[in-house]
């Protein structure tokens, strides 16, 4: 008996939990990661390549980029293009402030995943054919004004994506239920949107000269 | 005073709108307006027509069954005062159910939506079983809340997760599981109706827009349900998985 009601539960929930799950852990604390290194751009040069260089050599390298970067990134890009596409966006309708999120949410995740898919064949794999990723790469990318909105765009959206992202994690595991804790995550989340929004915008103007 | 009605003669039909002027009466209601349209079912061209079909019963907001779009958000009709509306009002069926005819729209959907979740309380037997524990009366008051639902449909219609691509069973049917899941005896059937929330088109495909709340016309506090169904499920499924003797 008890086997068949765990029977009769679908895959959905399961799924869409652990979407919900990756975004954050490991996607999204890789992402505040990768934002924070990166930001040693500001100090030079030197300094950029001397902390692109550790990441680099970290052990088991291929390892940790698999299971904290490709995979959980992959599977919350793939079902989340399901959601995206599930929805039916009625703001013109219903313009209220959450439904305005629920639908950028869904833009943003798009916009992250095009910047995401360029941005990785632009370093990582251009790593793998033997290219070296360091400061003058990203200043060559970004000495082309259209690069330098492609990325100030990509960057804004996967960083909004991540933090309205987080506010509906809170209320999807039920962290968050009352009106007044979702309202206070609001805030919480949106500073964490300003911050992120600062580190990026700084590391991306370091590589301009 | 004028009205914009979207009209469907069949199911299957596709639809038309067609314009009406009738008289203004103080205090109608789009209700009324849509009678007197009825007793002289003649357009605004002056062609004779079919009277308008819509559904009702109530006349005061307790039934939900004369839900409709009027000037662009779903609502009751009985309660929509005509003289608070701007003119030309518009009258669309909600769509995102069925058009039997007209405004007419078939719910079927929800009241499956309540079987599937078991939104009731088992008592019945062979023999008394006596008084049931007692309620604490500060959750009585927001239980009562939950109880106001008159499954009318407005929630679904403004969900922007409740569509033809999607099996979503909507916020409606999800509040009543932590309604019946709050009483003290429907407590001891909550496992069953949070596995029943927990399958497909259950509570995982609800994506906060919080569309619901903003618009349920009894101000049931629909995303606070959704957000504590989520915390018993979290514990649920860990049960599920792990076993639990509770």
């Amino acid at each position: 008996m008890k086997g068949a009601t765990i029977m009769a539960v679908g895959r959905d929930f399961a799924i869409r939990r652990l979407h919900s799950l990756l975004g954050v852990i490991p996607v999204g604390l890789f992402l505040v990661q990768h934002l924070v290194v990166n930001h040693f751009a500001t100090g030079g040069a030197e300094s950029f390549n001397k902390a692109a260089h550790f990441m680099e050599s970290l052990p088991f390298r291929l390892v940790l980029e698999t299971f904290v970067i490709y995979l959980p990134l992959l599977f919350h890009a793939v079902y989340g293009l399901y959601i995206a596409f599930q929805a039916k966006n009625n703001t013109t309708r219903y313009g209220y402030f959450r439904n305005w999120m629920f639908t950028l949410q869904r833009v943003s995740g798009v916009i992250t995943l095009i910047f995401v898919a360029w941005h990785v064949w632009e370093t990582r794999v251009q790593a793998a054919f033997g290219a070296d990723v360091n400061f003058s790469m990203m200043e060559d990318i970004l000495s082309n004004p259209f690069m330098v909105a492609f990325y100030l765009i990509g960057v804004l959206s996967t960083v909004f994506h991540f933090a309205n992202g987080l506010w509906s994690f809170f209320v999807s595991w039920g962290l968050t239920v009352s009106p007044r804790s979702q309202r206070i995550s609001t805030y919480v989340t949106l500073g964490v949107f300003i911050a992120l929004s600062i580190v990026s915008v700084r590391t991306i103007f370091a590589f301009i000269q | 005073m004028k009205f914009k009605i979207t009209r469907q003669d069949n199911p299957d039909t596709p639809s038309y709108v067609e314009e009406f002027e009738i008289p203004h009466r103080p205090n109608m209601n789009v209700i009324s307006a849509l009678m007197e349209i009825r007793r002289n079912p003649v357009n605004s061209k002056g062609e004779a027509t079919t009277p308008v079909s819509w559904e009702m019963n109530c006349l005061e907001e307790v039934c939900g069954a004369c839900s409709m779009i009027i000037n662009g958000k779903p609502r009751q009709s009985c309660t929509a005062l005509v003289d608070k509306l701007e003119q030309p009002i518009t009258l669309e069926p909600m769509k995102t159910f069925p058009v039997v005819r007209d405004l007419s729209i078939d719910r079927s959907r929800m009241f499956d939506a309540l079987k599937k979740v078991k939104a009731w309380i088992p008592i019945d037997g062979t023999y008394d079983l006596g008084p049931g524990p007692r309620m604490p009366e500060t959750k009585r008051q927001w239980a009562y809340e939950l109880s106001k639902c008159m499954t009318c449909g407005v929630c679904l219609e403004a969900c922007p997760n409740v569509n033809s691509k999607s099996e979503f069973i909507g916020p409606a049917p999800l509040s009543q599981v932590r309604l019946f899941n709050a009483h003290p005896t429907g407590e001891m059937n909550k496992a069953e109706r949070l596995n029943a929330i927990m399958d497909d088109g259950g509570l995982a495909n609800c994506g906060n827009s919080q569309n619901c709340v903003q618009s349920c016309p009894k101000g049931i506090p629909l995303t606070t349900s959704i957000a504590a169904l989520n915390r018993d499920t979290t514990f649920q499924s860990f049960k599920n998985f792990f076993g639990s003797d509770r």
